[in-house]
């Protein structure tokens, strides 16, 4: 079977045209040649695609407003998405470097970072990472928010975290599909469904529908718990179970990207 | 009538603007980074004010179903604070990023010796990145202040045909024109230039190589301004054809010279979301 980055890869340039397949052999050779400019002056040449994957990886079938919230979890990325998350994964950035591409990124760009994050080698350090979540959390950008809510942020976001992540997709209309392993973390969160019943609650309460995504996340909330280790990171209260990510959510899904 | 805005700064405008904006025909823009009212003392604060119209601004227009770009320099008038200056340092790294246009707004403010090296290193960026310059005509002593800037693109080396000269009015088109250079007027309210005036322009200098631009900000200013000189200028008799080639064809023209317009937008528009015209997150 192949990897995800492998199908992602395939499945990339089965959809792009030759020019642009021509670039992404380049830039991808040049990405794998990083670590050679690290601590060099200027910019590597590498970065210079990853700013204009968007402009040289078109994808040749996609049609406006066919993903308008960008590329969630489990969905085929727009090929620039896709082409720098390769990029990414070429270049092994460290955490110091990825929070600077995010940093320095456009929309776009910081939106890959978020959607390379559980396919980095080397990994980068959880604090680095969850900085970087954090931030796109913060943001009012769908697009942001929903890259932000991937298999990382399943193994990694602590419960007040991921609880308040799934209730901005609620408030801003980002599709519950988004959110990597929502099913088996929410499963068994009282603290969970009490939320989403207040929020339930307000909506009434101002003659204003209730998103019909809320009904998903409150059935699974309701639903107990699978034995085995708690998903999320070990810290929540039932310590000591090894490390979170051999969590049942905590793998990304196989599916991710075969689309 | 099919409108490219090739000069407005939505950053100071509402969401009603954009609307109105589509509702009259506008589906493309461009906004040129530029001074803010308020003086910025730092380049993080210019870095910020980028990546917003990289992101969030970009994000805004599409939700109301028009194509947003950037330009991206130190303007004029903070070329003149040395705090400010090491913005030309960072710009490199910004002029890679995808929907930048062109570099700018560069130019003069008060012709400064400031000014002067802030222009000409930003026409050199223009040519290393392969993009068109945006390049204001100051407000004050304007005929003295194109001449000089018609002095330096010369010296720069970046072809005419890759640079738009902006807020020119009727004392400065003739040499602007015989630059080879493209025409940009700003449209305003009480300054700069009116619809009347721009028809009387356009019956002299013919509808080539001519931008018409609303300039909105956060003074009085109209987001319309480029509507009403289409309307105009079918009352003055020019063909629906000519109103095309001045607020669609042209600006796609000048600004296509960067490779990086994207006409097509991605609308979200089931994220207009359950009466909040805007998505912001719950705040």
């Amino acid at each position: 079977m192949l990897t995800p980055l492998a199908s992602l890869r395939t499945g990339l340039e089965l959809r792009l045209g030759a020019d642009a397949r021509a670039w992404l052999h380049l830039a991808l050779t040049e990405a794998a040649d990083a670590p050679r400019y690290a601590g060099r002056h200027g910019l590597p040449p590498w970065e210079r695609h990853f700013a204009a994957a968007g402009r040289h990886c078109r994808d040749t079938s996609a049609r406006p407003g066919d993903a308008p919230h960008g590329t969630p979890h489990g969905t085929v990325p727009e090929a620039a998405d896709a082409a720098r998350i390769l990029l990414l994964h070429a270049a092994g950035p460290d955490t110091e470097a990825l929070a600077r591409l995010y940093a320095h990124g456009s929309a776009d760009e910081r939106r890959a970072v978020l959607l390379a994050l559980p396919h980095l080698d080397p990994q980068p350090s959880a604090d680095g990472a969850r900085a970087l979540v954090e931030d796109a959390l913060r943001a009012n950008d769908t697009r942001l928010i929903a890259a932000a809510l991937g298999p990382w942020s399943a193994r990694h976001l602590d419960a007040h975290q991921w609880r308040h992540a799934l209730l901005k997709c609620l408030f801003t209309g980002v599709p519950l599909s988004a959110v990597a392993g929502l099913e088996e973390r929410a499963a068994g969160d009282g603290e969970l469904a009490r939320m989403l019943e207040d929020y339930a609650r307000e909506r009434t309460a101002a003659s204003r529908p209730v998103p019909a995504d809320l009904h998903r996340a409150l059935r699974a909330a309701r639903r107990p718990r699978a034995a085995g280790p708690a998903p999320g990171p070990a810290a929540e209260g039932t310590a000591a179970e090894g490390p979170a990510a051999e969590a049942p959510a905590a793998r990304p899904s196989e599916q991710t990207w075969e689309g | 009538m099919r409108i490219f805005d090739p000069h407005i700064h939505m950053t100071s405008r509402t969401t009603d603007d954009y609307a109105a904006m589509y509702a009259a025909g506008v589906r493309a823009l461009v906004e040129p980074s530029f001074w803010l009212g308020q003086p910025r003392t730092s380049p993080a604060t210019f870095l910020d004010y980028f990546d917003a119209l990289l992101g969030w601004e970009p994000y805004r227009a599409a939700q109301y179903g028009i194509a947003h770009h950037c330009t991206l320099a130190l303007n004029p008038k903070e070329a003149n604070d040395p705090r400010c200056r090491p913005v030309l340092d960072e710009l490199p790294r910004y002029l890679l990023k995808d929907r930048v246009v062109a570099v700018g707004e560069i130019g003069y403010d008060s012709m400064t010796p400031a000014e002067d090296s802030a222009l000409a290193a930003q026409l050199q960026l223009a040519r290393e990145h392969e993009l068109p310059a945006l390049v204001h005509t100051p407000h004050r002593d304007k005929v003295a202040g194109l001449a000089r800037t018609l002095d330096v693109l010369r010296e720069s080396g970046l072809p005419p045909e890759r640079c738009l000269l902006d807020h020119l009015n009727e004392t400065t088109v003739g040499p602007a024109a015989d630059s080879g250079c493209w025409l940009g007027f700003s449209i305003y309210p009480d300054t700069k230039m009116d619809p009347d005036r721009m028809i009387r322009i356009l019956r002299v200098h013919g509808t080539e190589r001519v931008l018409v631009n609303s300039a909105a900000d956060w003074g009085h200013s109209d987001p319309l301004k480029t509507r009403h000189v289409g309307e105009a200028m079918l009352a003055a008799g020019f063909t629906e054809d000519d109103v095309d080639q001045v607020l669609w064809r042209n600006p796609v023209a000048f600004y296509g010279r960067s490779g990086r317009l994207e006409l097509e937008v991605t609308a979200p528009a089931e994220q207009l979301f359950e009466g909040n015209s805007i998505l912001r997150g719950g705040a």
